[in-house]
This record gives structure tokens, C-alpha cells and sequence, in this order.
């Protein structure tokens, strides 16, 4: 639905009444790393939205929060020395833009992207980008945290651990349900 | 027909990644379920209902008695982990 009107908003001329145009969420699915700079001028860029290089900045945002995932060398007591993010490519942007288009219904976002890196990583690695356009504080920290939550609980990704021991699969953490739940009684 | 398609843990479990499927007489999530645990061995351990297994029809997470029809497109698989 909201993807919908995205789109729809996009062909609208770019000076309506005043009003800003909201710009589609740039949601990537890649193995390759990303770099927090050029993927925060693309992000403000007006003119030719997440087209690196943009020379005109959206002048109504206020406020970017953007969270980062590392890939940390312990987990659940043993040393990692790899990590294997596995996905299922038909679902995972799907997900990824349903979860973009219930934050946007409940705030006020002028742009979003989601990067999410799957393959072989290894601690220090970045592995996932958020980041959240708004032209108040309040929207963008609390919309990049939601994302977050629901990206960890409902986008089909899956984490393989090397360790000492050998390879396993990371068990899914009751933490990470009820952050997404708290979501469901209002904040 | 059903594509279904089994990923991570739960793929390494029954050693198989897709598969084709006749559409099962109860047409649900639930009736799939039933005829794979019929298989027996790995399959009732993987799909035991205390295992947190999950199910998507056509890319979107689905319930027990969510209808299947030819063609769709069933994934089941382990809690995600992502992030």
C-alpha cells in the first residue's frame, strides 16, 4: 500500500505547495560493504534521490539517526572467526519494505534506507545500515529503532557462526522478540 | 503443485533445499506440515510442533491454517536471526 503511494508521491512535481515529497526508501539487499558518507549524501540529496553525487541537499530534513550492525568477535561464550548470513532473496526486500512502510505510517519520514549485507562476513565486518530522514529528532531516533527490532524479528535472515568448535547456527534471542513487542503497546 | 523451499538450520536438517509438492487433500499450512511429518525420521524431529519452525506462503509469514493453492510458493524455516 505504502509502496504505493511512494511511488505515486515520486511523480508528483517536486515543489507542491510547499509541501516536501517523500522520496522511495532506498532498501538493498547486497554483499558487498557500504560507506556511511556517501550513503548519507544520497540519502539528503533532493533532486536525484540515492544517486551518489547529488549535489542538492533536501532542505526540509531536520534530523538523520542512522544505526549500524558490527560483526563482534564473541558470541554466547566463544570466539567467532566468521560469520555466513544466509537469506531468501524473494522475501527478504519484501519484508524489508513492509517493516520501512509500517514506520512510515507512524511517523513522519522524509527518507529511509536499509542496507543488509548477506555472504561471508568477519568480525569488525558491517553488516547492516538503517538510517532514517526526518525533519525533527523525535521521528527519526524512534523510526530507526523500530526498524531495527523488526528487521531482527521479521526480515528472513539467518547468521552461521564459525567458532573453535566449529560451525553453528545463532539461536534466535527472546530479547529481540520482546524489543519488537513493545512496539505493539505503544511508545 | 507447491515450490517449496526449506532454508538454514532447518535446510541442513533435512538435507534439502526446494522441492515440488502435490497440493496436500487439507489445502492449508497445517495439511503440508502432516504430510512431510509423514515422511518420518528427520522430518518429524525438524517439524515437531515444539520446534520453532516458521512458514511464508508466496514471501509473506503465514499460519497454520493459512489456504494453499497450486503454484504457491511455501518456505519453511528457522527463526530469523538477522541484524
Amino acid at each position: 500500500m505504502l509502496a504505493m503511494k511512494w511511488r505515486f508521491s515520486r511523480r508528483l512535481p517536486a515543489a507542491s505547495g510547499g509541501l516536501k515529497q517523500q522520496n522511495m526508501p532506498n532498501i538493498r539487499v547486497q554483499t558487498e560493504d557500504f560507506n556511511l558518507a556517501e550513503e548519507l549524501h544520497a540519502l539528503r540529496g533532493e533532486n536525484a534521490p540515492h544517486t551518489f553525487g547529488a549535489i542538492t541537499l533536501n532542505p526540509s530534513i531536520g534530523a538523520v539517526v542512522s544505526f549500524i550492525g558490527l560483526v563482534r568477535d564473541m558470541n554466547d561464550g566463544a570466539g567467532v572467526s566468521a560469520l555466513t548470513l544466509e537469506h531468501y532473496p524473494a522475501m527478504t526486500e519484501k519484508a524489508l519494505a513492509q517493516i520501512v512502510a509500517d514506520a512510515e505510517s507512524r511517523w513522519r519520514l522524509l527518507d529511509c534506507t536499509v542496507i543488509h549485507r548477506v555472504g561471508e562476513l568477519k568480525p569488525t565486518d558491517q553488516v547492516v545500515l538503517v538510517m532514517v530522514a526526518s525533519a525533527h529528532r523525535g521521528d527519526a531516533f524512534l523510526a530507526c529503532e523500530f526498524i531495527m527490532d523488526f528487521l531482527k524479528t521479521k526480515a528472513p535472515f539467518w547468521k552461521k557462526e564459525r567458532t573453535l568448535e566449529g560451525e553453528r547456527w545463532v539461536d534466535a534471542r527472546a530479547s529481540d522478540d520482546a524489543a519488537a513487542k513493545k512496539w505493539q503497546s505503544g511508545v | 503443485m507447491l515450490s517449496i523451499l526449506y532454508f538454514a538450520s532447518l535446510r541442513e536438517r533435512v538435507g534439502l533445499a526446494s522441492e515440488m509438492i502435490a497440493l496436500p487433500a487439507t489445502a492449508t499450512v497445517g495439511g503440508l506440515i502432516e504430510v512431510l511429518r509423514a515422511r518420518g525420521g528427520v522430518w518429524i524431529d525438524a517439524l515437531a510442533a515444539n520446534k520453532p519452525w516458521r512458514v511464508a506462503v508466496n514471501q509473506d509469514m503465514a499460519a497454520l491454517d493459512t489456504p494453499l493453492n497450486a503454484g504457491d510458493e511455501v518456505a519453511i524455516f528457522p527463526p530469523v536471526t538477522g541484524g
